[in-house]
C-alpha cells in the first residue's frame, strides 16, 4: 500500500525526521492561505501516488499567494501524468504547500528488502534530486548499500559509514546519523516494502531534512496495521483493483481484451503467456485463490465483465480446495447479474469437473470447453 | 527415493485442527501418506480422526511420535512461531503452506534458521512436496494426477506445479518427487538446492524446472546449472506478458528491473544448456522429447 507524500511526512516527524513546514491544501484558496502563512512563497506539490512528479509538472514554486491559487486550480480535480502512470494519470484531489528550503546539498537514502541478501539495505547516494535509477546505471560507484542484519538492526557503525559516504563531516553528520536511525524505524515498525527520501537535503545552516517522502507499507503485514490502513487513497488506484483487492482476489489490470480468471498465480502467469503466445491479449491477471467459494468467483467474474475492453473470458481452474462445480456456479451466477453474453471459453481440471462443466453446459451461456491449455488458447483466438 | 520425502517420512501437521489443517491432513492420509501427529496449542489429548494423536506443542509430538516432517497450516500471524518451534524442536524438514508472512518476519526467520543447517524449510506460500513412488504427500496437491518415475519437478508455484505434473501424466512420464518452494520473496529453500538433491538422487533421470519473473534466484539455478548438473532441465519461465512493478499474484512475482524479467531469466537457462519449454502448454511435450532423446 501506497501512502501520500504528506502522509508519509508526518510518520517522518513523528519519528524525528526533520521535514519542512508544510500544510495540505484541499482547495485553491486554501492553498493561497497556506502560502500566506509560509510568508507569501512555497512550493506547491500535487499529492499522487506516483514517482517523477517533479518532471511531470507536479511541483511548482510560487511568489506569491496568487500564483498558489492558480497553480493549485490547475492541479486539484486533474490528472497528473508521470513517467511512472499510465497516459490517463492519477487524480490530484490535495496539493502540499510547503516553505521554501534553503538547499546546500542533496542526498538520497532508502530502505527495502533485498531478495539476494534475505533482509534488508540501506541505499544511499550523494547524488540526490536525481532519478536513482539512471544514476544506478550511469555512475555505479556513486551508489552505496549497506545490508542490515534484520535480528540486530541498524549498527550505530553502519549509520556513522553511510553518512561518511555521502560526504558529510562536521555539523551535519550526526542529525544524519539521527535520520538514518529513525528511518531505519520506520521501516521496521510499519512493515514497510520501501522508504525512500529524495531528496534529503542538507540546508545552509546544516540541518538534515526530507524534502520528499515515499513510503510503501507490504500488504501482507496490514494484519497488524490497522492504523495505516486508514491512510489508503483508493482514488489513486486502479477503480477494478480496488475492488479486487477489497475482495482479497490478486487482480492487474492489463491492456488486451481476454478477461482471464485462473487459480494460483503460477498458473494464472502462464495462462496470460499461453493467451498471448495464441495471438490473443489478455484484460487482466486474475487469481481467484485457493479457498473462494461461489460468491467470491461471481465477485471476481464480474469485476472481469466490468472491464469495458473484454470482449471474451477465458477461465482456467485446476480445481483443489476449489471445486470445480463451486467455480461454474459462480460464473452462471455473474454471467447472469451482468446480463452477459460474451463468448466464455472454460479449461477445468480435478476435483468435480464433470458437475461443473455439467452445470455450465445447462447454463445458457456462450460456452466452449477446452482440455488442454493449447486447446484453451485457439479457443480464444476464434472466439475474437 | 526420489527427494525430501520416502517410505520413512513421518508426518507432523501444524495447525491440524484448523479448516485447511484438517482438510489437507485429511487428504495426505487417503493419498497413503503417514501422518503420526497433529499439533494445536491447547488442544492436546484429543484424537484426529481417531487415529492420530494431537499435541500442546512440536516439542511433545516429536518425542512421543518420532515425527520428522513438519507441515504447516497456520495463519500468516502465527507462521513464524510455528516454523521456529519446528526447527527448535529439531525437526529436520518443514514444509509451510501459509500464504502473506510478512516478509520482514521472515528475514528474521532465515537468519535465525541459517543457525541450524540441519533444519531445512520448504516455503511458505507453496504447495508443499510429493513422492508419488512412496505415496508420501506433504502439501495441498491432489494426489491423483501424480505417478511414480523418474523426472523431478521444482516450481515455485501450486497450480502450475500441477498444470506440469498433469501434462507429463497424460504421458505416461511418471515423477520421482515434485516439489513447489514457494512464491515469496524470502523462501527457506532455494531452486539451487532442489536441483542439487534432484541432480544427486539415483531415481532422477530429468529435471523439469518452472520459474517466474522477480528476483534472480532462477538465474543463480542457471549458474549452478551450467556448473553442476550433469542430468538434463527442462525450464518454463512464466510472466513474460506482466508489466514492470505489478504484484502478480505472488508477493515475489513482481518486476523490479531488468533482471527480473522473464527474458533475462530465459536467456540465463538457455546460456546454462537447459531446454527451453516454450510455452506453458508444451512442458510434458519437452520433457518427452528430451526422454525420447536420451534412448
Amino acid at each position: 500500500m501506497k501512502l501520500h507524500e504528506y502522509q508519509a511526512k508526518e510518520i517522518f516527524a513523528r519519528y524525528g525526521i526533520e521535514v519542512p513546514r508544510g500544510i495540505v491544501a484541499n482547495t485553491p484558496e486554501e492553498a493561497a492561505q497556506a502560502t500566506r502563512e509560509m510568508g507569501g512563497q512555497a512550493v506547491v506539490k500535487a499529492q499522487v501516488h506516483a514517482g517523477g512528479r517533479g518532471q511531470g509538472g507536479g511541483i511548482k514554486v510560487v511568489r506569491s499567494p496568487e500564483e498558489a491559487e492558480e497553480v493549485a486550480r490547475g492541479f486539484i480535480g486533474r490528472n497528473l501524468v508521470t513517467r511512472q502512470t499510465d497516459a490517463q494519470g492519477v487524480p490530484i484531489n490535495s496539493v502540499l504547500v510547503e516553505e521554501l528550503a534553503d538547499i546546500k546539498q542533496e542526498l538520497y537514502v532508502a530502505l527495502t528488502i533485498d531478495r539476494g541478501f534475505r533482509g534488508p539495505v540501506m541505499i544511499a547516494s550523494a547524488a540526490g534530486g536525481m532519478d536513482i535509477e539512471e544514476v544506478a546505471a550511469t555512475n555505479p560507484e556513486n551508489i552505496h548499500t549497506e545490508p542490515i542484519e534484520p535480528v540486530l538492526g541498524l549498527m550505530p557503525y553502519q549509520a556513522r559509514r553511510v553518512v561518511s559516504r555521502l560526504g558529510l563531516e562536521a555539523g551535519p553528520a550526526r542529525p544524519a546519523v539521527q535520520a538514518l536511525n529513525a528511518l531505519y524505524r520506520i521501516f521496521t515498525e510499519n512493515d514497510c516494502s520501501l522508504v525512500e527520501i529524495n531528496p534529503l537535503i542538507v540546508t545552509g545552516d546544516d540541518r538534515v531534512v526530507a524534502l520528499d517522502a515515499k513510503l510503501d507499507v507490504e500488504d501482507d503485514s496490514m494484519f497488524r496495521h490497522g492504523d495505516l490502513r486508514e491512510l489508503r487513497d483508493r482514488s489513486q488506484e486502479d477503480a477494478l483493483e480496488a475492488r479486487a483487492s477489497d475482495m482479497e482476489i490478486a487482480y492487474v489490470n492489463l491492456e488486451g481484451s481476454v478477461g482471464c480468471l485462473v487459480n494460483g498465480a503460477g498458473l494464472a502467469m502462464a495462462t496470460l503467456d499461453v493467451t498471448n503466445a495464441a495471438g490473443a491479449a489478455p484484460a487482466n491477471f486474475l487469481d481467484v485463490g485457493g479457498g473462494a467459494d461461489d460468491e467470491k468467483v461471481a465477485s471476481a467474474v464480474s469485476i472481469i465483465l466490468s472491464d469495458p475492453k473484454v470482449d471474451r473470458v477465458l477461465i482456467n481452474v485446476f480445481g483443489g480446495i476449489l471445486r470445480c462445480d463451486i467455480a461454474a456456479r459462480g460464473i452462471v451466477l455473474a454471467f447472469e447479474r451482468m446480463n452477459s453474453n460474451l463468448p466464455l471459453i472454460v479449461r477445468m481440471l480435478g476435483t468435480n469437473v464433470d458437475e461443473g462443466k455439467e452445470i455450465l453446459a445447462a447454463s445458457p451461456l456462450n460456452v466452449t470447453f477446452a482440455d488442454t491449455l493449447t486447446e484453451a488458447a485457439e479457443a480464444v483466438r476464434r472466439a475474437a | 527415493m526420489g527427494i525430501l520425502l520416502d517410505e520413512n517420512s513421518r508426518i507432523l501437521v501444524q495447525g491440524i485442527t484448523g479448516r485447511e489443517g484438517s482438510f489437507h491432513a485429511r487428504a495426505g492420509m487417503a493419498y497413503g501418506t503417514n501422518v503420526v501427529a497433529g499439533v494445536t496449542p491447547g488442544r492436546g489429548g484429543q484424537m484426529f480422526e481417531e487415529t492420530v494423536p494431537v499435541f500442546n506443542s512440536v516439542e511433545e509430538a516429536v518425542a512421543e511420535t518420532g515425527a520428522n516432517v513438519s507441515l504447516i497450516f497456520v495463519p500468516p500471524p502465527f507462521a513464524p512461531d510455528a516454523i521456529v518451534e519446528a526447527a527448535d524442536a529439531g525437526m529436520p524438514l518443514i514444509a509451510c503452506i501459509t500464504e502473506g508472512v510478512p516478509v520482514q518476519d521472515m528475514a528474521r526467520v532465515a537468519r535465525y534458521l541459517e543457525r541450524k543447517p540441519e533444519v531445512r524449510l520448504i516455503g511458505p506460500n507453496c504447495p508443499g512436496m510429493i513422492n508419488p513412488g512412496a505415496r508420501c504427500k506433504v502439501g495441498i496437491m491432489p494426489g491423483n494426477i501424480h505417478m511414480p518415475g523418474r523426472v523431478g519437478v521444482v516450481s515455485r508455484s501450486g497450480t502450475l506445479t500441477y498444470e506440469a505434473v498433469g501434462q507429463l501424466t497424460n504421458l505416461g512420464i511418471g515423477q520421482s518427487s515434485c516439489v513447489g518452494i514457494g512464491g515469496d520473496p524470502i523462501i527457506g529453500t532455494s531452486f539451487t538446492e532442489i536441483l542439487r538433491l534432484y541432480n544427486e538422487d539415483p531415481e532422477t533421470d530429468l529435471i523439469v524446472f518452472i520459474g517466474e519473473i522477480g528476483g534472480t534466484m532462477e538465474q543463480e539455478a542457471a549458474a549452478y546449472i551450467k556448473e553442476s548438473v550433469t542430468k538434463p532441465v527442462c525450464t518454463l519461465i512464466v510472466g513474460a506478458t506482466a508489466p514492470p512493478g505489478k504484484r502478480m499474484g505472488h508477493a515475489g512475482a513482481i518486476i523490479t528491473g531488468d533482471s527480473a524479467r522473464a527474458e533475462a531469466k530465459i536467456a540465463a537457462m538457455r546460456d546454462a544448456g537447459a531446454h527451453i519449454i516454450p510455452t506453458p502448454a508444451d512442458i510434458g511435450a519437452t520433457a518427452q522429447a528430451v526422454l525420447a532423446g536420451m534412448g
